[in-house]
């Protein structure tokens, strides 16, 4: 009996890691950082070592402080709306070779997304630091709303650093985020997307350190910040266990989750990692198709390098310049990905393959069409892995002698990460709903949200 | 180092350009510049200009995609390099030009990256070839840099880290202690680019780095004039000047380059503190 069933790891993957895995002799939930494997660190600038070191102290005494964990429990039950539901998929999960699918509804909690457990929490720590401004990075605008949110609701200042482009594009969001009183700056340099953001946000915090929290919105960066951004997603793995061992009574066969930076994914994935028999996907943006060279698929093409203050997987080119990433999913759009990825990755214990643009918006539909539950399109992309995974578990399931029945005795879950509300615009045009001539089919063509 | 004879322990470049200065009565002068801005001919010929009109030491900055601790002007200038079809290898040819005809001690800053992607062991051997002294690292810190140690010492060349005014007192010691060739004091807490006044936490900077064992502490960042390399001279061992330089270039090419470097250098002599 194979204890752990996973695709062959990837290349030059650490075997060792996986037999320690294997046996038991290692719990692989207990990540604290600084490094996962030879991934992570701090490729940083002195100037922020600092703030780093005092974020460190203030998040490991925090955790350790029953004050704190409460206020996080309270804020997500009665602000956040969690728990979040676990929601069974009949008419979609017929799509995917009839196994059961559940859906872990992240896309219930305040705000639309997973993105409202992390930036409470880093809110909470900015007030115990003392720092009345936070600052933070947004592509399309989700981050952005929910640390305007966050800060909003504790009495901060916010300012959001998003690439001039992306808030011509996603205009309603970067009025929402005022609308919350937040302040947003389009970034000009570089390619004004959301690495520019980024740099641009970490220049802010090198210069307003004193005074200013910088609330990343994903599992990425230097550390602290991918080990405590994980911690507060994890209380999606953990419901998502409990629920599942209690509505069907045992572990599911499978967890799906999209990764663009990966913190939902790390996430959902914590609550499984140690239990050997649950086999565990992340899908990347595959864009236009990992051969077109437009795409985000950075642990399935990219290669070992330091951005944003991490070793991690990059998209780069010979010359170690970071590469442009493309996805119509605005939210799995970055060339890096956390660090922690990147060694469960080489470690064999999560398999991460790519999904294209086309592959994701015909999820997008079918769960629309079948379930009445508008998904985000970076969700999306785990709902479409999900089907091939479904079809591969009840493919093996038929190879191994059983009859068709026993696909249906299989169970996955999938990290629905956001609702698709703010991507009506982008799956209007793409599924060509809108008249020519309307003025919202003007407005989609610029990727703009209804 | 348990091998003496794979081990390549050379005088550091840097230190001798800082204390031939020092021999003078004054500190010295380090001019930036970015390779490939306006061009990698450009660079070059600029290079020699600094060298020739009072520079000490001359970084070549590599541009690069992310550029996190540069202000706008620089990052303009980078991008501006980049999209002319800059390749990093290129660095080693504007170093070697300039070696080649001046005395001055050329280092490279680079973000770390580039250098990971070529390996830090080859990179550095190029370095070490074309004639360069060393690298100044914005982000990279010692914790990270066993690799960069271990090539360093092989090649011989001079490990330039940052120290901030947010570094603690441990933090200080640890950083001047792995470095050679001198330690890059950031006078502020900020961003490259030329600002009107030099921050009063320079000067505490310098004198912790010096307190923690530095022998030779280079003040960087906001510093654009005569006046305040004057200021900063009284105290430090050698002045960074970046901005106001890529400013020159843009605007007058190589005899901007000249004649704001020979007005720079006159702020060099130590005075009355």
């Amino acid at each position: 009996m194979v204890r752990l069933m996973v695709d062959a790891p990837a290349a030059g993957s650490d075997e060792s890691a996986v037999d320690a895995f294997l046996q038991g002799g290692e719990s692989l939930r207990h990540a604290p950082g600084p490094y996962f494997g030879s991934y992570g660190g701090r490729w940083m600038p002195e100037s922020l070592i600092a703030a780093l070191d005092e974020l460190e102290d203030t998040f490991e005494k925090a955790k350790a402080d029953p004050e704190f964990t409460a206020q996080i429990a309270e804020l997500n039950r009665n602000y956040s709306g969690r728990p979040s539901l676990l929601t069974e998929a009949k008419r979609f999960a017929e799509h995917a070779g009839g196994v059961r699918i559940f859906l872990k509804r992240e896309d219930l909690n305040h705000t639309g997304s997973h993105k409202i457990n992390n930036v409470l929490g880093q809110a909470l720590l900015a007030k115990r630091m003392g720092k009345t401004r936070v600052i933070a990075e947004t592509g399309a605008g989700q981050h952005g709303v929910a640390s305007a949110t966050a800060a909003a609701l504790m009495g901060l200042e916010c300012v959001v650093y998003m690439g001039a482009e992306d808030c011509r594009r996603q205009a309603l969001n970067v009025a929402r985020m005022e609308l919350l009183g937040a302040t947003v700056i389009p970034v000009t340099n570089g390619s004004q997307t959301l690495k520019d953001a980024i740099n641009e946000a970490l220049r802010d915090w090198v210069a307003n350190v004193d005074n200013t929290h910088y609330l990343l919105g994903t599992a990425a960066g230097a550390h602290p910040f991918p080990a405590m951004v994980r911690y507060f997603h994890e209380v999606i793995g953990e419901e998502a266990r409990a629920q599942i061992l209690e509505q069907t009574g045992r572990l599911p066969d499978a967890v799906c989750a999209c990764i663009g930076g990966g913190s939902n994914a790390i996430g959902i994935f914590h609550g499984f990692l140690d239990d050997p028999s649950v086999r565990i996907f992340g899908f990347e943006a595959g864009g236009d198709g990992v051969e077109t060279g437009r795409h985000a698929a950075t642990i399935t093409l990219g290669k070992p390098g330091v951005l944003h203050g991490a070793r991690s997987y990059l998209m780069q080119d010979d010359d170690g310049q970071t590469i442009e990433s493309h996805s119509i999913s605005a939210g799995l759009d970055y060339p890096g990905v956390g660090p922690e990825h990147s060694y469960l990755a080489d470690i064999g214990r999560v398999s991460y393959e790519p999904i294209t643009d086309s592959e994701a918006m015909d999820a997008f539909r079918l769960l629309c069409r079948t379930e009445g539950i508008i998904p985000a399109i970076e969700s999306a992309h785990a709902l479409a892995g999900a089907i091939k995974v479904g079809q591969r578990l009840a493919a093996e399931a038929e190879a191994a002698g059983g009859t068709e029945g026993e696909a249906a005795d299989k169970i996955v879950i999938v990290n629905l990460s956001g609702r698709g509300d703010k991507d009506v615009a982008t799956a209007a045009e793409w599924f060509d709903l809108l008249d020519k001539d309307s003025p919202e089919h003007e407005i989609a063509k610029e990727g703009e949200q209804l | 180092m348990n091998h003496v004879d794979s081990t390549v322990q050379g005088a550091s470049k840097s230190a001798a350009a800082i204390d031939r200065a020092k021999a003078q009565g004054r500190a010295a002068l380090i001019g930036y510049l970015p390779a490939g801005y306006p061009s990698v001919e450009e660079t070059i010929a600029a290079g020699i200009a600094l060298a020739e009109n009072g520079a000490d030491l001359i970084e070549i900055g590599i541009p690069y995609s992310d550029p996190v601790m540069d202000g706008h002007v620089i990052q303009a200038a980078t991008t501006e390099a980049l999209a002319a079809g800059f390749h990093v290898k290129q660095v080693f040819d504007v170093v070697r030009g300039i070696t080649s005809k001046t005395d001055a001690a050329v280092l490279v800053m680079t973000y770390w990256n580039p250098v990971v992607r070529m390996g830090v062991d080859e990179f550095s051997r190029q370095l070490a070839d074309a004639g360069g002294a060393g690298l100044i690292t914005p982000d990279l810190i010692p914790d990270e840099a066993s690799e960069w140690m271990a090539a360093s010492d092989k090649y011989g060349l001079d490990r330039v880290f940052l120290v901030a005014p947010s570094s603690s007192p441990e933090r200080m010691k640890r950083t001047v202690e792995a470095s050679r060739g001198f330690v890059y004091a950031v006078s502020i807490m900020g961003v490259t680019g030329a600002r009107a006044s030099v921050s009063s936490a320079a000067k505490d900077v310098v004198a912790a780095a010096h307190a923690a064992g530095a022998e030779r502490v280079c003040v960087g960042l906001g510093v654009s004039n005569a006046d305040q390399v004057r200021e900063i001279a009284a105290y430090a061992d050698g002045v960074i000047v970046g901005t106001a330089l890529v400013v020159a270039i843009g605007d007058g090419g190589v005899d901007a380059v000249a004649s704001l470097t020979k007005d720079l250098s006159t702020g060099l002599t130590k005075e009355e503190a």
